[in-house]
This record gives structure tokens, sequence and C-alpha cells, in this order.
């Protein structure tokens, strides 16, 4: 295991503009003012906080993983992490992590996925992308399925080791760890919170998680 | 296996083609050090396609070689890897857009270098893929063939020198008609200081449908079943 480091922050909920729970399986897509902080907040351990960003203005210009890791020549976001665009913009910026690494190696779960990983009688069962889909058609504005990219998996820990194989490991987060997020520019945000039951990255227990946002 | 078709595109270069199921391309690293920046869709539905993140947690792998499937995002297998000399070829890091280039190699306009101009993965991506009337909304996270990126321990990512040498080449059989774009701009964390692209041999090879035995279907039993979800395309 890698060194982890964790950064706690100054602000005060009581003073947060926006405090909601969102439920597993549930889907969130708010629009950020440029400067404005979301923190998301593990409520019980290991829950997985799927998450994509966008510019408020050109759905085309979105989060990238590559570039996001390339930039930063490392694959853990934790604080510090500029979150890039696939035009080369600073959607968001971690300014405040107490879980110390999260992934964007391992996508989101769906229905033909989940049949491909586990078993081709899964299709049924929901899965992150479904949410995604149908909170961007609520959202509206143009977005569709090819609007849906490779997203950050807020609390997971999905490890590459020297020889390039990829493993999902136990959590490093536990019940009460956040990470914050200050907006670099004006940008929706869109999370799923993950429903997998066939993980046991999540001990197979969708767990809620909490959304504030600051000025 | 008949060749149907070859070329050599130059280092710096774009190149597309519509892949009918079960034929091969074969790409020849000519010099060695090559790069070729590759993305993929279902010809026929260009929403299904190449999905990195899918394609690495199903089989758990973090590199691409031989036995690998190159899965879409409807958990299909877009193309099996079904030879490869190199060993390990980079899904992670991505490509560079025109800044980026700038900031490496300086500035290599048309007007001063004519056809020696420096080019950039970004822009040559959005070009090739209009041609079949893609836009910047279907572009995907790309790989990086010839290429290898090291993951150390904490994360960090590093160019692997010298991993492709002269004559390697990785056969990629399509499974579905798949729609390939790709081109031969250097690696973006390539650290070599002066922009030397290389270029690379493209063979389109005809070839049997994999059978029941076949290494890259049986790879994993996630590849047997994105298999099974592919053929059900063609029933």
């Amino acid at each position: 295991m890698s060194t982890l480091t964790y950064r706690e922050s100054q602000l005060d909920p009581a003073r947060a503009i926006y405090d909601h729970t969102l439920l597993s399986g549930d889907g969130w897509t708010r629009e950020l003012k440029q400067g404005q902080t979301l923190r998301i907040v593990d409520l019980e351990g290991n829950q997985s906080a799927d998450t994509l960003f966008y510019s408020a203005t050109d759905w085309s210009d979105r989060y990238s993983a590559q570039d996001t890791i390339r930039r930063q020549g490392a694959i853990y976001l934790t604080t510090g992490t500029q979150l890039i665009s696939s035009e080369g913009n600073t959607l968001a910026t971690i300014v405040a992590d107490t879980c110390g690494r999260h992934d964007t190696l391992g996508g989101a779960c769906a229905a033909e996925s989940n049949q491909v990983r586990y078993s081709l009688d899964k299709r049924p069962m929901h899965n992150c992308r479904d949410t995604f889909m149908l909170a961007l058609t609520r959202w509206g504005r143009g977005a569709a399925k090819c609007d849906i990219t490779h997203n950050i998996n807020f609390f997971m820990n999905v490890p590459v080791t020297p020889d390039g194989a990829l493993s999902f490991a136990d959590g490093v987060s536990a019940g009460g760890r956040y990470v914050e997020l200050r907006a670099g520019m004006p940008i929706i945000a869109l999370i799923s919170n993950c429903p997998q039951l066939n993980n046991p990255c999540n001990a197979y227990n969708p767990t809620p998680i909490r959304l504030l946002i600051w000025e | 296996m008949n060749t149907l078709y070859e070329e050599t595109l130059p280092g710096g270069a774009m190149w597309s083609w519509r892949l009918r199921r079960h034929t091969t391309l074969r790409i020849t690293d000519i010099q060695g050090g090559a790069n070729v920046g590759f993305m993929a869709w279902q010809s026929e539905h260009p929403s299904n396609r190449l999905n990195l993140p899918d394609t690495l947690k199903a089989q758990h792998t973090a590199k691409l070689t031989r036995g690998h499937i190159l899965m879409s995002d409807m958990g299909h297998a877009l193309l099996s890897i079904t030879a490869d000399s190199t060993d390990w070829h980079d899904p992670l890091g991505g490509h560079a857009n025109a800044d980026a280039v700038l900031a490496r190699y300086g500035p290599g306009a048309y007007q001063e270098k004519r056809n020696d101009w420096f080019r950039n993965a970004h822009d040559l991506f959005l070009i090739e893929s209009a041609k079949h009337g893609l836009g910047k909304r279907d572009m995907v996270a790309n790989v990086n063939f010839f290429s290898r990126i090291d993951i150390d321990p904490e994360g960090a990512m590093s160019f692997h020198p010298g991993n492709s040498k002269p004559g390697h080449a990785i056969d990629l059989r399509a499974e579905m008609n798949v729609l390939v774009v790709l081109n031969t701009c250097q690696h973006p964390l390539d650290p070599a200081p002066a922009y030397a692209p290389r270029p690379v041999h493209l063979a389109i090879l005809d070839t049997p449908p994999p059978g029941p035995d076949d290494e890259c279907r049986n790879h994993r039993p996630e590849n047997q079943r994105a298999f099974t979800l592919t053929e059900r395309l063609f029933l």
C-alpha cells in the first residue's frame, strides 16, 4: 500500500448553501458556479460515488480521466488533483480529502458490463450508467449516451500493480470520510450513487452519500 | 492469412478503416519506438464504442497484450488481440493536444515546415473521425499501441523507453464490423526532446472466425460472456 495523504476542510456544514443526502441507486445533477465548493461525504464507508463533470456551456468539453492522470503524472486522485477536461480546461480541483485516494480507471457499472463481469442474467439489475442516462435525459439540453465518458469513482481503491494488473482492493474509505472539490469554471456535476450489489468493494451494501455546497 | 490490403503510414499521420467482421488489422512498428493512438466504434452504430475502463476491469489488467479483447460499453468484443510481439500496450496515457505539442517540441507550423509540421493526436482524431460523421462527443479514451507506461506503488506514471523493437507487430481481429481511427503521433509522455514520430506498416488480413477454442474467447470467463453478447448481434 502506498502513502495516503489527508487534508481536512475548514468549511462549516452549518454555513453550506446546499445540504442533501443522496440515496444509493439515485442520480444527482447540479450546475456549480466557478469558485463554489462541493463536498461529497461517504456516510457509511466504502460507497462509490460515480461522478462526471462537464463545462456548463458545452457538453463536448467534459471530464477526461486520461488527461487528468497524465497531467498530474499519477493515476490516483487526491488533494491537489486538477480535474482536466477533454479540451484541456481545469473543471475543478480537489481541495480537501480525508479518504486519501480515489479511482478513475474502473469506470461505471452498466447493465451490459455487469453481464460480462458477473453473469449474463445480471442484465436487469440497477447500475450507474442507467442512472447517468436518466439524469442526463432529464437534464435535457441535448445530452445523450455519447456524453457519458469515463468517470471518477470517489472512495474506491483500484490499484495497478507494477506488472500491469488491475486489482479491486479493499476500500481505504470509512464512514464520514469526504472529498471536496472547488469548481474552476462553471460546470455541471453528475453523480450516480452506485447501486452495485455484485462487487465486494462496498460489502454488497450500497449506502447513502451526503452532498454539501458552499459559496 | 491472405493480405487484402497494405500500406505504410508515415509518422505524425492519421488513418481509418471500416474493418469487416473477422478480418484482422496488423500494425507493424517498422523502426521501433512507434506509437499508435487508437479508437474504435461499431461501424453501424457508433454509440457502441470502445470503453477502456470496461475493457480493463473485466480482464483485471492495466495493460493490453495477446489474449485480451477491446470491449465496447455495451459489453461486446470489438477487437481481439490475436498476436503481439510487444507484450505491453498502453491504455492509460491518452493523447496530446496542440498546446501540449507546442510546449514539448516548440513551434512547428505548416507555413514553415510543410509536410514535416508538428501534428497532435487530438486534432488528428477529430479530423479522421469527422470523415465518418463523428464529432467531439464521440471521442473515447484511446489506446497507445507499442507504448508502455509504468506505474509505481505510489501511482506515479513513467514512460518506459524501448518498449517496441523494429518489426514488432500486433494483430487486431474484428469481432463485428468496426470503425478504427488511428494516428502515429508520439506518446504524450515520451520524453524525447525532438518531434520524431515513427512510421508503421498497416495490413488488412483475411482471417478465420474464432472457434470454440479461440485464445481470446477463453482468456477469461468475462471474455467468453463478451463473445456471447457479441455473437447475439448476428443471430
